[in-house]
């Protein structure tokens, strides 16, 4: 509900989902395209794969990951029918706050682990292998 | 129990008879107590015929004030188990010197300690804390209900259903050995062969549901429900806090999900994420789990920062200092809480660059903690205070809560700590910021909405008497830990060589004794305030002079808390509104839309406790079929279109008539 769904809390104690408000509604048309998209970005990385189009593991690597970024943009336009208004501005803030939250989550646990990994004796005849000097 | 063992194995899973422990004494007195109690209040129940109103009114009730209530009587009830534990190991500790081994073996102490941290944060503090925010939140922001009641009885259910799971465990196999965060490889089929590792998780994968879940909820309903004119500016704190809080929640527990669901899927079915072989590394779940665990610190201090704002500006009889450096103070904490999780584990080794981010980042977060203790000490200068009981708890928050910040930032530079690592010094530390913040804060929330929620005082003798054996206990239980922990005496030990350190264990446990008179003193208050409840009664609605709008309703509020939903002209709302000379209306009611309750949330988690008990011990048909069966019961909740009804006008005219009658009778 929006601020103007505030003053309806007189007559209402709870959430509903009979009147809608702040989110932008889908059309047809935005739906057949985020499918398109979300097609084409599943598509892309499956041949990648499926195909050994670059011959190169870590290209590879990259490129499916940034496509899965893209795809989670996709599906937040067009299904989820977010932007930067939606909800009274909420609905991005919170996707700040999350995108904050999962880089320091993965870039901190890389960071810390990748130290340790420096640091700490090797412990396995297959570990000393890979970290002969 | 069966003579075919197959058939044994498929019926009662890895469950036998030798698995209840008829052998341990200290368990069969536990369990004899815990029956005859358990039963006497079941007869008291059928005595009285309470189940009928019992199941109507507050098992299957969706109203956010009975759930919260609900809420913190889980937690009473589950501290006096973590206590009972707390009690256990402060006497064991003080006789196993030398020759004596104490009267705990090691396999024993050790699920002691493992259960104490278990049940005290996860089914003590936590209950507490969304109880707190679940009864306060919605009548301080003008609401009638959180955003989704149903979903706020099944959150309330499955946090019981955790507590039931844990507390099986006493006496049906033994619990977890591994400590209160289960660290691999201890933790790991290897070494935890056992159920134990098993009732921890599941206890806490279906009690971290209801946490989630009650966290969107409340974050819903402050985004979305506050009364109108009430801009975020004019938050009440708590609800700022309560709001920092739900963020919180919702963004780490599943954090805590995910890791012990990987931790499950190396127990249950072989995987190598935590071995130490394989290419499995336990470093990578200390690192997840303190990602988890560091914002659940914060998860429980700010509600309770946010008690101590409204107690200490009620009964200073001002508004809050610095209300938007406040604001700030807790976003910034918010944020700041998940760029210190190494901290927790300087000593592993990830070296000088890693351990100094974490130390500063650390630091720099007891600068808006520091903040919001300026801020209280300027509310309190020149305030009229009145020393009631909450203020009382609040003061010595503030006390005792700076003398842990400051061995907490001892603790935060990372040569003190490799010092410090693993010793009592640390856990002296923690028990003095969430003993001396969290409890003493829901302590302070509990005197202090006591009269809004049940309509009389609680008695302020016992309050004062708990309050004093609480503090003086404390220090006299916690000091000598600090003593002990810089003299190098690591946690965790059953036993003890050197008799030298006898002196301070026994010290340490005159002071839980001490703490142990504070919790009777806290039921003999109860018990008294029930008794004089005519003498304490709060007819007024607004016994402290309260500013914030819940003390605009009446005591214990009407159902529908509101009969019509204020509009907010100034932040400390209902201060304002007095001195505008407010005048109820009396005329003009109009039913109120209402949610029904539902049964379904208690059904759901009853089902979830017996699929618990179906996983930890292999019982698969078990699991399977009650798994089904929760799934079959939430499709089934979603076809039932009786879920509202109409409080007639009627009813709301008599009710808001008897309460102007009864402030008339006041003038």
């Amino acid at each position: 509900m929006s601020a103007a769904g505030q003053a309806e809390h007189q007559d209402h104690a709870h959430g509903h989902a009979d009147h809608h408000g702040g989110g932008a509604h889908g059309s047809f048309k935005g739906y057949v395209t985020g499918f398109v998209l979300s097609v084409i970005l599943t598509a892309i990385p499956f041949a990648l794969v499926m195909g050994d189009v670059l011959g190169n593991v870590v290209w590879t690597t990259i490129i499916v990951l940034a496509l899965a970024v893209v795809q989670i943009v996709v599906h937040m336009v067009y299904f989820l029918h977010m932007n930067t208004k939606s909800e009274g501005g909420w609905s991005i803030l919170a996707l700040i706050f999350t995108v904050t939250l999962v880089v320091i989550t993965l870039t901190g646990s890389i960071w810390v682990m990748h130290h340790l990994n420096t640091n700490m004796m090797p412990m396995s005849p297959h570990d000393l292998l890979h970290h002969q000097p | 129990m069966l003579s075919d063992p197959d058939l044994q194995k498929l019926i009662f899973g890895r469950f036998s008879l030798e698995d209840i422990p008829f052998h341990e004494p200290i368990l069969q007195v536990t369990f004899a107590g815990v029956a005859v109690v358990g039963l006497a209040v079941l007869g008291v129940i059928t005595y009285y015929r309470f189940w009928g109103p019992m199941w109507r009114d507050w098992i299957t009730s969706v109203d956010h004030k009975k759930i919260g209530i609900m809420y913190i009587i889980l937690a009473m009830v589950m501290l006096l188990r973590g206590f009972a534990d707390a009690l256990l190991m402060r006497a064991q500790q003080s006789m196993a010197f030398g020759e004596n081994q104490g009267f705990l073996p090691p396999h024993h102490y050790d699920q002691i300690f493992s259960a104490h941290g278990v049940i005290m944060i996860f089914f003590v503090a936590m209950p507490f804390v969304t109880g707190m925010m679940n009864y306060v939140v919605p009548l301080q922001i003008g609401a009638r209900d959180v955003a989704f009641p149903f979903l706020n009885n099944f959150s309330f259910w499955m946090t019981v259903s955790g507590a039931i799971t844990i507390m099986i465990s006493l006496f049906v196999g033994e619990f977890s050995r591994a400590t209160w965060l289960a660290y691999p490889p201890l933790s790991g089929s290897d070494m935890s062969p056992g159920v134990g590792v098993d009732y921890y998780i599941w206890g806490l994968q279906v009690a971290g549901i209801g946490t989630t879940l009650s966290g969107i909820n409340l974050i819903a309903t402050i985004v979305k429900m506050r009364a109108p004119g009430m801009t975020m500016m004019k938050l009440p704190i708590f609800v700022w806090t309560s709001l920092c809080t739900n963020v919180l929640i919702t963004a780490a527990f599943p954090i805590l999900t995910a890791v012990l669901a990987l931790l499950t899927l190396d127990r249950y079915v072989g995987t190598h994420f935590f071995t130490n072989d394989l290419g499995g590394n336990p470093m990578m779940y200390f690192n997840l789990i303190w990602i988890w665990g560091h914002p659940e610190v914060y998860i429980l201090i700010l509600p309770a920062f946010g008690i101590f704002s409204e107690v200490t500006s009620t009964f200073s009889g001002k508004r809050l200092f610095g209300y938007v450096s406040m604001v700030y103070a807790t976003v910034v904490i918010t944020i700041l809480s998940y760029l210190v999780w190494l901290h927790h584990f300087f000593t592993m080794g990830s070296g000088a660059s890693v351990n100094s981010f974490f130390g500063i980042t650390t630091m720099i977060i007891s600068i808006p903690t520091g903040a919001k203790i300026f801020n209280w000490l300027f509310t309190m200068f020149r305030g009229r205070i009145r020393f009631e009981v909450p203020m009382l708890w609040t003061i010595s928050f503030m006390v005792t809560f700076t003398i842990g910040g400051m061995t907490g930032v001892l603790l935060a530079v990372p040569p003190a700590d490799f010092v410090l690592h693993n010793s009592l010094f640390l856990i002296a530390h923690f028990h003095n910021v969430i003993i001396g913040g969290v409890l003493f804060g829901m302590f302070a929330g509990v005197n202090y909405w006591f009269p809004k929620a049940f309509g009389f005082k609680l008695d302020p003798f016992w309050g004062k008497v708990s309050f004093w054996f609480w503090t003086i206990g404390f220090y006299v239980a916690f000091m000598p830990l600090y003593v002990l922990g810089l003299m190098g005496v690591t946690r965790r030990a059953q036993h003890f060589d050197d008799p030298s350190l006898q002196i301070w264990f026994v010290l340490a446990a005159f002071g839980a004794v001490l703490i142990a008179v504070g919790i009777g003193a806290m039921i003999m208050q109860f018990t008294v305030s029930i008794r004089n409840r005519e003498a304490l009664r709060d007819t007024t609605g607004d016994p402290w002079g309260g500013r914030t709008l819940e003390w605009s309703t009446s005591s214990p509020p009407p159902d529908y808390n509101f009969a019509f939903t204020p509009r907010i002209h100034d932040l400390d709302a209902w201060s304002d509104m007095k001195q505008r000379g407010y005048e109820r209306p009396r005329e003009g009611f109009r039913a109120i839309h209402m949610p029904r309750n539902t049964g379904t949330g208690a059904v759901i988690a009853g089902l979830s406790v017996a699929f618990s008990f179906g996983m930890i011990w292999y019982i698969w048909w078990l699991a399977a079929l009650t798994f089904v069966a929760m799934i079959a019961a939430a499709i089934f909740h979603t076809f039932n279109y009786n879920r509202d009804f109409d409080i007639p006008a009627d009813t709301v005219v008599r009710t808001e008539s008897e309460r102007n009658s009864m402030l008339a009778a006041q003038a």
